[in-house]
């Protein structure tokens, strides 16, 4: 392998470009291919064909790499393995011209190829979950933008199927932002929620209660009749909490308790 | 171990406030120095200020209610300003509603519901 | 009956005695060790550390002492934080109604246990009258 050199990775660099066709520059291809076949021959050359060894750190470094950035620039696994299956390609062509010696080595080879290729895919697979599960997360803080009404009013516009975790996500960033924005009032309006179950409304319910702990008032509005049944048919109890039809029916008794709350004291505001 | 948290008063209030990890002897001291001192002083507001608390358990959530149904005993409102929003998530899966127990965001609205309260005492009389 | 996470890998234990009332808040700051370790979310840590809390005061007040024995541990959803809290008192003589909410023999509001159990994942009761209880919760990662 490291007599033949260019001529093994030229075949190597040529095949797997023809696959990637124009997709990563011939350049690139060109550095992180001859990187992780320097990479290879010396791995090969400290002895060892246990691609978990100690000697093999460097390639397998380079081909985490690889594979991360592939499954970033959104290839597919069939398109990252192939960098390192092709050198299979390449190390054929010169099978033809080999002696029974050549054979065995390139069987050796092979076997190798394979446990690196392998190991090229877990890489590339456990990127994408990252990538994933980060996308997954950044919707959910995208989805529950809590936003300023007024002074001292701030409102969580829900839009879409709440399920636990999203849920949580609310109650969490809503009550932080009580705290950050010094605000007494909130609304949770879930006009752009189709439809509630059990779990969902004790979670609204939950983060009514711990705002009143921290002394503010939360406002849900927005039930839609459908939803109104279905809180009354589930037997959930909304207590003491303050429900409005609209956000701007909300908006206005949040602006009522406002001014009241200089002049009237033991409003249920503040009184858990 | 169990210390005595020093108790500070402005004007008519007084004002405490929970910065370490207190062990349940500091707790019920607090609770006897707080009666001493409304009394003494002739307080009408005390502020337990919790911003600093990292947990509220059910003797601390205990203590909290007792000190508001003692000072309204003695004529003083209790407030509890800056529960952490943690605090309040854990505190209602406790099941902890601290009944009876006024709370307020922060230091400054705590003072202003005394104020009106004080208000509204003076337009009584 | 199954322990929760007992099947999991463990990291070394670290034990807490539980004989004062200082002890229950060092068991405390054991508890936030371990989560802040494990890498629970605030709230999660929040939970775990008040439930810690609640166990390390029923050991000392209804079990008259003991320890809490706590590890972060670790299954292939993520990790978590175990604690185990053991006495050699009086035991528990009816376990259904120790974790109804409201209910108290000693000073507590009677949340001790049914609200521990509420702020974690996993919660097992083991007590024998005259032996003891233990109890073990598990708070993962999510």
């Amino acid at each position: 392998m490291t007599g033949r050199r260019e001529e093994l990775a030229a075949g190597w660099i040529e095949v797997v470009s023809r696959t990637l066709a124009t997709r990563v520059s011939r350049a690139e291809l060109d550095r992180e291919l001859h990187e992780l076949y320097s990479a290879i021959v010396e791995a090969l050359g400290s002895g060892g064909l246990d691609t978990g060894a100690e000697a093999w750190t460097e390639v397998r470094a380079l081909l985490v790499e690889l594979s991360r950035n592939r499954a970033r620039q959104g290839f597919s696994p069939a398109e990252t393995a192939v960098s390192v299956f092709a050198l299979k390609a390449g190390l054929e062509r010169q099978l033809d011209q080999g002696s029974p010696g050549d054979v065995a080595a390139y069987l050796t080879l092979s076997r190798l190829t394979d446990a690196l290729g392998m190991f090229t895919v877990d890489s590339y697979t456990t990127t994408r979950e990252q990538i994933i599960s980060s996308q997954a997360e950044e919707l959910l803080e995208l989805s529950t933008p809590v936003v300023k009404l007024w002074d001292g009013v701030i409102g969580v516009p829900l839009v879409g199927t709440l399920d636990s975790a999203r849920t949580q996500v609310v109650m969490e960033k809503l009550l932080q932002a009580l705290v950050d924005t010094g605000s007494a009032k909130a609304i949770i309006d879930i006009t752009g929620v189709p439809a509630v179950d059990t779990e969902v409304a004790q979670h609204l319910l939950k983060t009514v209660v711990a705002a009143r702990l921290m002394g503010a008032e939360c406002i849900v509005s927005g039930i839609r009749p459908q939803i109104a049944q279905t809180i009354v048919a589930l037997g959930i109890e909304f207590g003491d909490i303050v429900t409005k039809a609209t956000l701007a029916d909300a908006l206005r008794h949040a602006l009522r308790g406002l001014s009241d709350a200089d002049s009237v004291r033991g409003r249920g505001a503040s009184q858990a | 171990m169990s210390e005595r948290l020093p108790i500070l008063r402005i004007g008519e209030n007084l004002l405490v406030s929970i910065q370490i990890d207190l062990d349940d002897q500091t707790v019920l001291n607090l609770q006897d120095d707080l009666a001493e001192q409304v009394v003494k002083h002739s307080a009408r507001g005390v502020i337990i200020d919790i911003t600093a608390a990292e947990i509220v358990d059910s003797f601390v959530g205990r203590m909290l209610a007792t000190i508001a149904s003692i000072s309204r005993l003695l004529d003083a409102e209790t407030v509890v300003v800056g529960m952490r929003p943690a605090v309040a998530i854990t505190l209602v899966e406790l099941g902890l509603s601290l009944g009876g127990v006024r709370t307020a965001l922060n230091l400054e609205r705590g003072l202003a519901i005394l104020a009106e309260h004080a208000a509204a005492r003076a337009a009584q009389a | 009956m199954t322990v929760p996470g007992r099947d999991t890998t463990a990291d070394t234990v670290r034990t807490q005695p539980i004989v004062t009332s200082d002890d229950v808040v060092r068991a405390r700051q054991l508890a936030r060790t371990l989560a802040v370790e494990c890498g629970l979310s605030l709230v999660e840590q929040t939970k775990l550390v008040t439930a810690a809390s609640e166990l390390a005061r029923n050991t000392l007040v209804y079990g008259g002492g003991g320890r809490m024995d706590g590890e972060v541990v670790s299954r292939t959803a993520g990790r978590g934080v175990r604690l185990n809290f053991t006495d050699h008192g009086p035991g528990i003589p009816d376990t259904d109604l120790a974790l109804r909410d409201g209910w108290s023999s000693g000073t507590g509001m009677g949340l001790g246990l049914s609200g521990a159990r509420r702020l974690v994942d996993d919660f097992v009761l083991r007590t024998e009258v005259g032996e003891g209880t233990a109890v073990t919760v598990v708070k993962w990662t999510h």
